[in-house]
């Protein structure tokens, strides 16, 4: 396995914008969806994303040398599993209520492919410092992507922001409920969506004019 | 002649061959423009908005002027951002915000009606590119939209303004017949539209003139209407058989005669103005008229048994979602019988 793949650096820059895993790769749409109605549940989601990415691309990274193809995702979806589970005790021992509210979608993240990817992608190819950088790059990434979401949808449908009020013109009565239920994620996602699309093709089209002078 | 007929001879005297050939569809009409169509349907708003200032004064005036301004404001800066021309002059986004100004209660708050009508115009139309492409109705999907989010100021109770008396300070009829003690309303002031209700839709008079002068315009399709009011009189007249004081002692609603359904809520209004918007509409004449049943079925359903009093915006929306499978279903036949399938 001896691939030259991007170096730590890159792979940690890629993750957190240019392959940004919702806003980039549509990937583990169905949990991001599900807990931004809020910051908090959010912020516990994106931290146990980290813990479990970090972990499985470590041990991926350092038993890749004894992966056999046709078992590897056998082995990254038992250690993903080991890690999720980990993860899930440890909310449900010290932060009950969130570990409660957040529901089944903490040990979804066995089935999250954002972690399965990184594991095909980075971390059985390469070694245990470009895996790590990888593993916070998109963690951080899918952390930016909640909280952003999380962002909108809580000062929105609550007028609160990580429980603190801050904006009063939607509070009680005045709050879009619609951004609390499902509906509002859907919105909110898209809207964010075609926003960073929006962004990207201005960048990209400034890029362009940039190396070509004469057009 | 028209002047259609006499642009066709032009053209055809300077081309050498006499039988000219296109195919599908074929403009007839060259009158027949998105302009006119909606200028129709402002017209045939006429009546439904005169009533709606008999009824409610003042406040008709502000929700449907807040409405319709800023369907028009985000139309126009929607035009401005995607750098196209501006297409305030065909005068849909105009059409959106009075109707959706129409579905409101009169005593909606500025702000809600602001809010319901960028989101008609914002997410229920230019997010999904514009006139023609946008699949729910819009008027509907920012009416859905600040419903759910501000109940407290759409629901059953925001109907009655009490300071104001007369009709507006009582209970809407649909809402009368959720509460098995209370009488329902006569049928005569219902169908002049002497109850109260949201803005448009209390005079079933006043909504069928418009809807049948769209009708006979053909700026409406009849199939849609008659879909929808048939299938729920059938429905309602059906339930009347067999319905038993038990089940009216569990469910209210169903104790509902058939003009009783037909005369209250926005089953008139939004048979001739919601459900006949032609961009969220199955296009052949069968598709049309199963489209109106599923409407009509839907404000049955969600009427008896739903938590809110009227279907209408709901049962629209269901059924435009259904609409590019009712398409698929009702292919017509072309002339000269099916086309042979290839082996």
């Amino acid at each position: 396995m001896a691939m030259n793949g991007p170096t730590a650096t890159e792979r940690f820059v890629n993750g957190i914008l240019p392959e940004n895993p919702v806003y980039r790769q549509l990937l583990g749409l169905c949990p991001t969806l599900a807990v931004t109605a809020a910051m908090k549940p959010a912020l516990t989601m994106a931290g146990a994303v980290l813990f479990v990415l970090v972990c499985a691309n470590v041990l991926v990274s350092l038993i890749r040398g004894l992966l056999k193809p046709h078992l590897r995702i056998l082995v990254f979806t038992l250690t993903i599993a080991t890690f999720v589970t980990i993860a899930d005790r440890l909310l449900a021992a010290y932060l009950y209520s969130m570990s409660k509210a957040l529901g089944p979608y903490v040990p979804l993240i066995i089935v999250n492919c954002i972690i399965i990817s990184r594991c095909e992608i980075c971390s059985s190819k390469q070694g245990v410092v470009t895996a790590i950088a990888d593993a916070f790059g998109v963690a951080f990434g899918y952390a930016l992507a909640l909280l952003s979401i999380a962002t909108v949808r809580e000062i929105l449908g609550r007028g609160t922001w990580l429980d603190i009020p801050v904006m009063p013109l939607t509070q009680g009565d005045y709050g879009w409920s619609v951004m609390i239920l499902s509906p509002g994620a859907f919105l909110v996602m898209g809207l964010l969506l075609g926003l960073w699309n929006w962004v990207e093709k201005r960048r990209a089209r400034g890029r362009l004019g940039a190396s070509a002078p004469g057009a | 002649m028209n002047g259609s007929q006499e642009t066709a001879n032009a053209i055809t005297n300077d081309a050498a061959p006499a039988l000219r050939v296109a195919p599908a569809p074929h403009v007839y009409d060259t009158r027949l423009t998105t302009r006119r169509m909606m200028l129709d349907v402002l017209l045939a708003l006429a009546p439904v908005v005169g009533m709606s200032l008999y009824n409610f004064g003042w406040r008709a005036v502000l929700v449907m002027a807040v409405t319709t301004a800023s369907c028009l404001v985000v139309e126009e800066a929607g035009a401005l951002l995607q750098r196209r021309p501006s297409s305030l002059g065909d005068l849909s986004a105009a059409v959106t915000g009075l109707i959706l100004g129409l579905s409101l209660p009169a005593s909606c708050p500025w702000w809600v009606a602001m809010i319901a009508g960028v989101v008609a115009i914002g997410i229920g139309k230019l997010a999904f590119g514009g006139l023609g492409q946008n699949l729910f109705n819009p008027a509907m999907v920012g009416r859905a939209f600040a419903m759910i989010s501000f109940s407290k100021f759409l629901g059953a109770p925001a109907y009655r303004i009490a300071e104001v008396g007369g009709i507006v300070s009582q209970a809407t009829p649909l809402t009368l017949a959720r509460d098995a003690a209370a009488e329902i309303p006569a049928l005569w002031p219902m169908f002049l539209g002497t109850v109260n209700g949201s803005i448009g839709e209390t005079s079933v008079l006043a909504c069928l003139l418009g809807g049948l002068y769209l009708c006979a315009r053909r700026t409406a399709s009849w199939e849609i209407p008659s879909g929808v009011l048939g299938t729920l009189a059938l429905l309602a007249g059906l339930t009347r058989l067999l319905v038993t004081d038990a089940s009216i002692a569990a469910v209210p609603a169903l104790r509902l005669s058939v003009l009783e359904h037909l005369t209250s809520g926005a089953l008139v209004f939004g048979a001739f103005f919601i459900a006949t918007d032609p961009v969220t509409n199955p296009i052949s004449r069968k598709g049309m008229l199963v489209f109106g049943a599923g409407v009509g079925f839907f404000v049955w359903l969600l009427r008896s048994f739903s938590g809110y009093p009227e279907g209408v915006m709901f049962a629209v929306l269901l059924m435009n979602a259904l609409a590019p499978l009712i398409n698929r279903w009702t292919v017509p036949t072309p002339v000269g019988g099916p086309v042979p399938e290839r082996r």
